[in-house]
């Protein structure tokens, strides 16, 4: 029956041909290729949970009186979102699990994504031929920010609320075209009538089809491509080394997709994220205290709360000033990811070669060292998004927080800078660095001289490399000979010979 | 470690008794073991979710029981792909991105040769149907961007306070002195836009009595100890609502600007670029606080074409 439908299916797509090129696909084993298959397996929980979500959401402004399971909320006006958003937490099943779940997954979504470039960039990964899709994963992270901001902003909560506001605020600072550009995206002046719809329909339609678009380009290139991958174990520019597609690879990627959502899971049903019914709904003229916006828009945030109280005045106009935090800074950023690999070929590495072969961050001292000083730059701009906790917390005055915010935005980068450059320069000193060794162990002999032996094996010790077994060279004849000839089919496989 | 670039032997036809493809795995049994009581423990984990989710049991009962299932299962999965396959490595040949001159040649005379046949003489054409598109490509474009909004205008510019507007709280109350104690506050709005987000003023009681001159020239703006100020911040637009009546500050939580309110609203602290409006207000006859005119200068986070008052 099953060889029937193969059958019928094959002679139509004639997967024989080339399903086993598939099949044998090589995966090399790394665990850092790992943070890239954390973003896509927490897109497809968002997909899955997102769509339970616009179930029971209702993409309106328009004004309710609520009535409903949550009692404290009785009686109070509130828009449509807001009600429906309360609806889904207390009175649908499951629907506070599955807000808090597509809320997790999106934070781990963003997280992975920047952990990812992270590895990226340090191991050089983005040279030639893999520029295109450098820019690509750019693009997927802006994506994710601008829609991560988007889902978290539709609630219509008091929180999110101010965060639209400061969006919108952001938006008219742009010279020139900002005022149309913030009047046309909420269909007029602040706070707009359309708001909710229009960030709903961004939110769950045109956002997600673009990055699904993108994803899809940035896999096949992937596959065009192959995996770029670590030196060592035979591993060479014109090939791929590690273990295939059927079964190792798809029994590993594919546990590792439970175990994503197995822990996005966990950490939905412990861990409380964004409780709207503690935060009220949106009123323009209350104040929220606790106003910080998910944590991958804390630099912008921090960036916000560091900028001097400037502004460019010119004759009948102006520069305002959150035009500089919260439109250059994350224009100048992107800008330079997107040029940098031509940035490093051309004033670096005068490199223009095809490389396939990954540098470890020491290989490439200077690469490393504006890696880490400009990562430093951001991570203080984070730290700064919570200056007011701080303050609070360190029994200082914010003034002094502040200021050391400002400061250290600076003058942290230019530390980060020689020290990293220096490590990576010691390190390519110690061959073998990083590499759990085996420890020597003196002993004294009848004689009293000392030698020195080698120490047991630790667990897990890996035997010397073996040397890696071309897939396309698996000759499987004698085994498919063996199993229509034998009577009983030996229940291993040719891939379960078991190690005595 | 072998040199990166050393050729391997070419291991024709390898023997299936080779090394590489010997499980990863040390003791065999008890990964067996391992690798099967996490399929046990996944399916106990589906299981319960099955039956927590039939109870509507609280959201940490859904989420446990569900996540450890899937964590299990995948745990399972990993371990089998990982320990009890052959352990490897493999590899594949990988052609390079690399193409050579004459194949980009190719394909390029491909094109423009084949392109020469189809087009040649027919210029005009090209031209009539670049025309057609280009006129297609601008006024998509109108449709879909000029319809989504209206033009600012001078909307930015003005609220709706007037000469002789009512202060009114959002219930549509008018405020009078006495309803706000010293070094209280209230939010006030013109009648006719209670609630807005631009309109939105906030009104404070400094002292019990006497004018407060904020500004030279605003001497008449703040009778009987109450000040009024716009209460959209003039960095980012957050509303300043917290009053700190000891230091006579307003703080805006956003960013934690703060606006000295007897030095009109100038502001002392954090990013914020400009002082807060202030509203010009006075008692009528009736006792009712209103206003002597509009705020004189736009309210809230600058733009573009707000002009260039500092
Ligand atoms: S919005 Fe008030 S300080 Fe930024």
């Amino acid at each position: 029956m099953i060889d029937a439908i193969y059958n019928w299916i094959d002679d139509r797509l004639a997967l024989s041909k080339s399903g086993r090129h598939l099949l044998n696909k090589i995966f090399p084993d790394h665990w850092s290729f790992m943070i890239g298959e954390i973003a896509l397996y927490s897109f497809i929980v968002l997909l899955i949970s997102g769509v339970f979500l616009t179930l029971y959401f209702v993409p309106s402004g328009a004004t309710v009186i609520y009535h409903g399971a949550y009692k404290p909320l009785d009686g109070t006006r509130v828009s449509d979102a807001y009600a429906s958003t309360i609806n889904i937490t207390f009175a649908v099943r499951g629907g506070l699990f599955m807000r808090q779940l597509h809320h997790w997954a999106a934070n781990i979504f963003v997280g992975s994504i920047v952990v990812h470039m992270l590895r990226v960039f340090f191991t050089g990964a983005f040279r030639r031929p893999r520029e295109a899709n450098w820019m690509i994963g750019a693009t997927l992270l802006i994506l994710a920010i601008f829609n991560g901001f988007l889902g978290y902003s539709i609630p219509d909560d008091l929180v999110s609320g101010t965060g639209i506001r400061i969006a919108f605020s952001i938006l008219e600072s742009i010279p020139f075209v900002g005022t149309n550009l913030a009047f046309f995206l909420f269909g007029g002046n602040y706070p707009g009538k359309d708001i909710i719809p229009r960030f709903f329909i961004l939110h769950v339609l045109v956002l997600p089809l673009i990055i699904l678009a993108l994803l899809g380009a940035h896999l096949g290139m992937l596959v065009k491509h192959k995996h770029s991958q670590f030196k060592g174990r035979g591993a060479r520019n014109d090939n791929v080394v590690g273990s295939p597609l059927w079964p190792n690879y798809a029994a590993k990627a594919g546990g590792f997709f439970f175990l994503t959502t197995g822990v996005t899971a966990i950490l939905a049903a412990l861990i409380q994220i964004n409780p709207i019914w503690q935060y009220g709904p949106y009123v323009p003229y209350k104040v929220s205290y606790a106003v910080q916006p998910d944590w991958y828009m804390g630099w912008l945030d921090g960036a916000l709360r560091v900028m001097p109280s400037w502004e460019i005045h010119l004759p009948g106009h102006m520069i305002p000033n959150v035009f500089f935090p919260g439109i250059l800074l994350p224009g100048v950023t992107f800008t330079l990811i997107y040029l940098w690999p031509f940035i490093e070929s051309k004033f670096i590495t005068h490199d223009y070669a095809e490389h396939h072969l990954l540098d470890r961050p020491r290989d490439n001292p200077m690469r490393t060292a504006i890696g880490s000083a400009v990562f430093a730059f951001y991570f203080v701009l984070f730290g700064a998004s919570s200056t007011d906790v701080l303050a609070n917390y360190l029994q200082v005055s914010l003034n002094v927080v502040l200021w050391i915010f400002r400061i250290s935005c600076i003058v942290v980068p230019i530390i980060v800078f020689p020290i990293a450059y220096k490590i990576c320069l010691e390190l390519q000193q110690v061959p073998e660095a990083g590499k759990r060794k085996r420890h020597m162990i003196i002993v004294r002999d009848d004689q009293g001289a000392y030698h020195s032996v080698d120490s047991e094996e630790y667990p897990g010790y890996i035997a010397p490399e073996l040397a890696p077994v071309k897939i396309e060279d698996v000759d499987l004849a004698p085994e498919i000979e063996a199993l229509n000839t034998s009577a009983d089919r030996p229940d291993e496989g040719i891939y379960q010979i078991p190690r005595e | 470690m072998p040199d990166a670039t050393e050729e391997y032997p070419n291991l024709e036809s390898v023997p299936l008794d080779a090394p590489q493809f010997e499980v990863a795995a040390k003791n065999v049994k008890r990964t067996e073991y391992v690798t099967f009581a996490a399929f046990v423990l996944g399916f106990i984990g589906f299981a319960a979710f099955g039956a927590a989710y039939t109870q509507n049991a609280p959201t940490y009962l859904l989420g446990l029981t569900i996540g450890l299932g899937l964590f299990f299962f995948g745990f399972g999965l990993v371990s089998w792909g990982k320990y009890l396959m052959p352990q490897g490595p493999f590899s594949e040949p990988r052609p390079l991105m690399e193409t050579t001159r004459q194949e980009k040649e190719l394909l390029k005379a491909d094109f423009t040769s084949r392109g020469k046949v189809a087009i040649k003489r027919r210029s005009f054409l090209v031209k009539a149907m670049a025309a057609a598109g280009g006129v297609f490509g601008i006024v998509a474009a109108f449709p879909l961007i000029r319809s989504l909004g209206p033009l600012p205008k001078n909307s930015l510019m003005t609220t709706k306070w007037r000469k002789g507007s009512y202060l009114t709280t959002i219930y549509g109350d008018r405020v009078k002195p006495s309803d706000v104690a010293v070094g209280g506050i209230v939010t006030v709005f013109p009648e006719d836009d209670l609630g807005s987000a631009i309109s939105q003023t906030i009104l404070l009681r400094v002292k019990e009595s006497g004018p407060i001159v904020t500004m030279p020239g605003r001497e008449d703006w703040a009778p009987d100890g109450f000040v009024a100020y716009s209460k959209v911040c003039t960095h980012a637009g957050c509303p300043v609502g917290l009053y700190e009546h000891l230091e006579q500050l307003l703080v805006c939580p956003c960013h934690q600007s703060m606006f000295n309110v007897k030095d009109g609203a100038m502001p002392v602290f954090g990013p914020a670029p400009r002082p807060l409006p202030q509203l010009p207000i006075y008692i009528d006859s009736d006792g009712y606080f209103r206003a002597r005119a509009g705020y004189d200068e736009p309210i809230g986070p600058g733009f573009w074409t707000r002009g260039g008052t500092a």
